[in-house]
Formats: structure tokens, C-alpha cells, sequence
């Protein structure tokens, strides 16, 4: 194994030295990989609203709004992360069946999952998620009805700033509206593997 | 049997084929073009920045290798080298029997393909599924992918619900909503029940030891959520230098493949989950794949290695919206197929040699390329190794019967008499035509004949 390291390195290095200078490293302003022309003058909230709707998302900033839409689409069995769920239980009418423990022998009989994000992107209306907020992957993943809690204060207004704040967590996922495919003959079809409904809770 | 090149394939391509392929490849070159314009007040400028940026990191891959072997380790990843396709397949093979594992799913890789890990897998044994919609049914119907971005972009609905159906994935049905979601349900069990999910990587930060993978499907997301053991294919070209290199890179991804701002999953991975988090992989390993990147590093077309595999070339290209993926008779088709897939090749460059020829030169896939490779200059500079190397000169006819008249003026002022028997060839039968000029004449009208005209000039002109 070791002796392929060499093998490879060597042969790279045998590829290069014939290079009389090397390419240099261009530094760059952030402010050339804003979509300046989609912010204009605005905060991040109006902004990320706008745009998680232009994928198929939705951004809410009341839980009863969030458990009208899931009552209204029949999504009444779900998971939620248990260090949200005191606060939302309230929201949360006769109708429900929400477990605080994901069991992944039954991925299908949650309709939807409730997990906590660690921030979002407004520029891409996308929702950021790691292993330290998100309670389980698999609940966040699996059902057909994903619900972030997006911290307010965590919006970052474009990617170029979010991509410098990934931090040390070991699994980040930027999420950008549902789950799609436009494989067969290029017609777009959501909630393919991940969730076909991605929901965005913005609260202070 | 003699493979066909890339006009004889075109040829035989089935019009409704060769319809949805030039459809959906203009309608995504002219979204994308959209897209970039609208949001960005100069492209361009983020292009030749990218192209800068991947150019500096291949040319110091001597540091940039070790530096990111070293961040991966210090993550807790294994970190393993293939130098040859074959043992980058014993690598998985051997990472899956220290484990005990049969089972593994798979989210797309390019390398995968280039290697034929998911054949040399279920030869020995491990049942490995593609999970990718595209990618999974070109593995139910024993196919190939024709697009890198795309790969079913040559197959209709029809044939895909005959497949499913073939396979028990339920009763003929070719709505594409059905389809999806009888693959979801399909593979989700399919996830679950794997030992190992395998990837590739889009990208790796030198700095700070991260792979970036982006799908849309969330189908690489799941198989790092549901698998306790991680396996990343990287080719060793696709390291990146900085976190901060990821926005102008992200932002040039999504748009160049599919026209999208960004793609739904990007996902960023350091190493196994965080020991709080009950779902993902405790154990990740990360294969560095040359299998002939260093021979393209050596050569003089290494700027093809910049390439992030968007597929904006073949989306724009006039001869790969004509032909069709599999025309190109390698894993990487289009026009950065044509430059690096004979380079992959090694010493079965000739078979390939025909695929840099099979371009008109006309400079569009340069200008859309989101990491600006001069793909133009080194096709040339490959029919240049090619002519070099006295390789076939396939699809061009002889020429030698034209340079001995045109070195001969006698000769040469003879021929011109019977050159008005030229104007003849298109009323000869076509079976009593020889095969050369056939797939000349099939597609193309000879201009009239108008040989001797000069020398008629200047004959009166000295009287």
C-alpha cells in the first residue's frame, strides 16, 4: 500500500521538475462569488424567504403555520429532535402522533422529521445542518416532510460567507429545497431519496 | 467487428434519440447561460479565476498531496493510494472483507466507472447498487451512462418503465413521478440494509481536509446516513486549496451542470460522524486514484485535469448533441471525453485516437467551461501525438494518390481534364461506391467542379 504512495508522489513529482515555474495560487475577492444582483439592498430573511421559494421550499416563521401545512397535506405521524419538542408540543393538536425516538427498522412510518438547523444561506435559500445540531441524519433524511428550526440570528446572507464558517464539525449539508431528479427525460421530479417537501422554521 | 467512429454512430442513432439528447442538452446550455448572466455581471471573470486556482493545485499536486493526506488522517480517515484501476478495486475489495461486508451502495462516481468497480464487485461476491436514478437503471439494464451529469439523457420513459418492469419494480407504468418514487421506495430498504456506502468527491480542501459531494437526489446523503462504513473513489486532480475556493467553485458547479444556483446536497465531510450523532459512518477511508492522472500530468495536455465534470462541454458541443454519449466509446464522452479519455487510455491511445479528431474546432466548449480549459488546443495537440505517433487515421481518406499528382505538374495538369468525371460520383449507385467515399458522400454534396480555372487565368493574362 505504502509502496503506491511512492509510486504515485514519484511519478508526480517526475511529471513536475521538468516545469520551469508553477502556476501561483491567484488570490481573489469574496465579493466576485456574490450573486450581488438577486440581494440588492435587503436582509438576509426577506432574501432567504424568497429564495428557498424559488427551489420548492418554504420558509415559515410561525410553528402554527408549520403544523397547518403538515395537518393539511394528512402528515400527522412524525419525529422530532427532543430538545425541540417542549417548545413545539404546544403547536401540536389531538391529531398527532410525533415520537422523540427515531427507530430506523420504521423509516416509513414517519411523515415527517423535526430537526434543528445550524444556520441557512439566504442567497440559495438553503438550510445548513451538522452532526452537532441535527438529532439524527436519518430523521432528517427519510421522511417525506423535512421541518429545519433555522436560529434567525444564523442566516448568512451569501455562500461565500457560510463557506468560511463550516467549522470543525465532521458533516455539514447545505440543503437547497427538496430532494430532485430530472433524469428521465429531464422532467423534474422532487422527493426522490430525501424529502419532497423541505420546510424551513425561521424563530428569533 | 471494427468499432464505428463518431459520424458513423451519429448516423445510425435512432431520431428520437438523437432528438432528446439535442433537446436536453441546448435546454441546459441556454438555462445555464441564463442563469450565470442573471446573477453575475461578469462570468467570465469567475471562470479564468477557477481555471487559475485548479491550474496553481495541479501543478503543485507534489504538496497539495501530502498536505491533504495529512488533515484527512489527523480527521480520523484511512487514507489509501491506488496508482492502477485494479488496485484501487482490490483496495474496496480488501477495506470491505476486513469488515465482513456484502453489501454496499453506491452514490455516482465518475472514477467508479473509469475503474468497473461495481462489475469487479459482484464478481466477487458483494452486491453493489447504484442509487443515483440515472445511474440505477443503467445498472438494471446493463447499459452505460451517456452524459456525466445526465446519464440516461439517450433513454425515454418507455424503456425505462419496460426495465423496471423487467426487474419487478411493479407493473408497466411510464410516469416519471412513478418511476421516482417506486425507486425510492426500492432503494431506501436497499440503504439501510448496506455494510458500506460508497462515494466520490467533487472536491477535497487541502486546508482543511474536507470532500465536498453534491447531489440532488440525496441519494450520496443517504448512503452516509444510513451505512456505518464510508469509502471515497477521489481522483487525485480534484483537491481545491481553500475553503474559500468552495463559493466560487459551488457557484460554478451547479450552474454549469444543470443551471441551478446550487445543488440541493452539498454536503461537507472531515471525517466519521461525530461521536453524538447516532446515524453515518464510524469508519471513513479515502482512495487517491491515479490510474494514468500522473501520465496526464506529464503530458502536454495536463490543464484537461482542471476539469470538475460539470458537462457544459458536451451540452454545447454540435458533434456530442449530434452523436450521443455512447459514440465516444470511453467513460468520459463530449468534448473533454475526446481529450481525456484517449489520454486515460495509456498504450490503448490509438483505439481512441479518432475522438480528438471528431471536432469541428469551433471553440464553444472552451468558452462555457467553468474551469476555462483551451479544450480546442489540446485536441489539436493530441491529433498532433496521434500523427506523431503514426497512429490510424481513421474517417480521412487516402490522400496519397493526391500528393503524387499535386508534386507532379505534368500529372498534376493531366488530372485536371478528368476532374469533370468528380461531378459524376453522386450518380453512381451506391453500392458500386468503395465504403471511404459512401460515409463521405452519405452526408455531404461535392460542389461543382471547377479544377483548371486558375491556370486558365493566368494563361490569358500573359497573352
Amino acid at each position: 500500500m505504502n509502496t503506491e504512495r511512492e509510486a504515485i508522489l514519484s511519478r508526480v513529482n517526475g511529471a513536475l521538475v521538468p516545469l520551469s515555474t508553477r502556476a501561483p495560487l491567484p488570490d481573489w475577492d469574496a465579493e466576485l462569488a456574490k450573486a450581488r444582483r438577486l440581494l440588492g439592498d435587503r436582509e438576509a430573511l426577506p432574501v432567504f424567504t424568497e429564495r428557498i421559494k424559488l427551489v420548492n421550499g418554504t420558509a415559515l416563521t410561525d410553528p402554527a403555520a408549520v403544523v397547518a401545512q403538515l395537518l393539511a397535506g394528512g402528515w400527522t405521524r412524525g419525529y422530532c429532535d427532543p430538545a425541540l419538542w417542549p417548545q413545539l408540543a404546544p403547536h401540536f393538536g389531538p391529531k398527532f402522533t410525533v415520537s422523540t425516538e427515531y427507530d430506523r427498522t420504521r423509516v416509513d412510518d414517519y411523515a415527517f422529521g423535526i430537526t434543528r438547523a445550524v444556520g441557512a444561506i439566504a442567497e440559495t435559500g438553503t438550510i445548513i445542518l451538522n452532526d452537532a445540531t441535527t438529532s439524527r441524519r436519518l430523521g432528517a433524511l427519510a421522511p417525506w416532510v423535512h421541518v429545519a428550526v433555522v436560529p434567525q440570528k444564523r442566516i448568512f446572507l451569501t455562500m461565500a460567507e457560510a463557506v468560511l464558517e463550516l467549522g470543525d464539525d465532521p458533516n455539514v449539508i447545505w440543503v437547497t429545497g427538496p430532494s430532485k431528479t430530472a433524469d428521465v427525460e429531464g422532467i423534474l421530479i422532487e422527493g426522490v431519496h430525501g424529502p419532497g417537501v423541505q420546510i424551513a422554521l425561521v424563530l428569533p | 467487428m471494427k468499432p464505428l467512429s463518431i459520424d458513423q454512430f451519429a448516423a445510425q442513432l435512432r431520431p428520437e434519440t438523437q432528438r432528446s439528447v439535442y433537446e436536453s442538452t441546448k435546454s441546459t446550455h441556454e438555462k445555464r447561460t441564463k442563469v450565470l448572466f442573471d446573477h453575475f455581471p461578469d462570468p467570465n471573470r469567475l471562470r479564468e479565476l477557477a481555471g487559475q486556482i485548479k491550474q496553481h493545485v495541479i501543478e503543485n499536486l507534489d504538496t497539495y498531496l501530502p498536505a491533504v493526506e495529512a488533515k484527512l488522517q489527523a480527521h480520523g480517515a484511512k487514507v489509501h493510494w491506488a496508482a492502477t484501476a485494479e488496485s484501487a478495486n482490490q483496495t474496496v475489495l480488501s477495506i470491505l472483507r476486513a469488515r465482513g461486508a456484502t453489501k454496499l451502495v453506491k452514490a455516482k462516481t465518475m472514477v467508479s466507472e473509469e475503474i468497473g468497480l461495481g462489475p469487479f464487485l459482484e464478481k466477487h461476491g458483494i452486491e453493489s447498487l447504484e442509487t443515483d436514478l440515472g445511474e440505477f437503471i443503467v445498472q438494471i439494464d446493463h447499459d452505460h451512462p451517456s452524459h456525466i451529469v445526465r446519464p440516461i439523457i439517450h433513454k425515454s420513459r418507455r424503456e425505462i418503465a419496460v426495465s423496471f418492469e423487467k426487474n419487478g419494480l411493479g407493473a408497466y407504468n411510464d410516469e416519471p413521478a412513478v418511476i421516482t418514487r417506486r425507486a425510492r421506495e426500492f432503494l431506501r430498504q436497499k440503504y439501510l440494509q448496506a455494510d458500506v456506502g460508497l462515494t466520490g468527491a467533487n472536491f477535497v480542501v487541502a486546508e482543511t481536509g474536507r470532500l465536498v459531494l453534491v447531489t440532488n437526489e440525496g441519494n450520496s446523503r443517504f448512503s452516509l446516513a444510513a451505512p456505518k462504513c464510508h469509502i471515497a473513489l477521489v481522483g487525485i486532480e480534484k483537491i481545491l486549496p481553500r475553503d474559500r475556493d468552495l463559493a466560487l467553485f459551488l457557484n460554478l458547479l451547479a450552474r454549469s451542470a444543470t443551471a441551478q444556483q446550487l445543488t440541493v446536497y452539498t454536503e461537507f465531510i472531515s471525517g466519521p460522524k461525530a461521536p453524538t450523532q447516532p446515524d453515518g459512518p464510524e469508519e471513513m477511508h479515502v482512495i487517491f486514484v491515479d490510474a494514468g492522472r500522473t501520465e496526464v500530468l506529464a503530458s502536454e495536455c495536463r490543464e484537461i485535469l482542471r476539469c470538475i465534470r460539470c458537462g457544459a462541454c458536451m451540452n454545447v458541443c454540435p458533434v456530442y448533441r449530434q452523436a450521443s454519449g455512447h459514440a465516444y466509446r470511453a467513460v468520459y464522452p463530449g468534448p473533454v471525453g475526446a481529450v481525456l479519455s484517449p489520454l486515460l487510455a495509456g498504450n490503448r491511445f490509438p483505439e481512441l485516437a479518432d475522438l480528438p479528431k471528431a471536432s469541428t474546432l469551433c471553440g464553444a466548449c472552451s468558452e462555457v467551461c467553468p474551469v476555462n480549459i483551451p479544450i480546442p488546443d489540446l485536441l489539436l495537440r493530441l491529433r498532433n501525438k496521434n500523427k506523431l505517433a503514426h497512429g490510424p487515421s481513421s474517417g480521412t481518406p487516402p490522400m496519397g494518390a493526391w500528393s503524387v499528382l499535386a508534386s507532379q505538374p505534368t500529372a498534376w495538369k493531366t488530372s485536371l481534364a478528368f476532374g469533370k468525371a468528380v461531378g459524376l460520383v453522386p450518380y453512381v449507385p451506391r453500392a458500386f461506391k468503395p465504403s471511404v467515399l459512401r460515409a463521405w458522400d452519405d452526408h455531404r454534396t461535392l460542389p461543382e467542379w471547377r479544377g483548371g480555372e486558375f491556370r486558365r487565368w493566368l494563361a490569358a493574362r500573359k497573352r
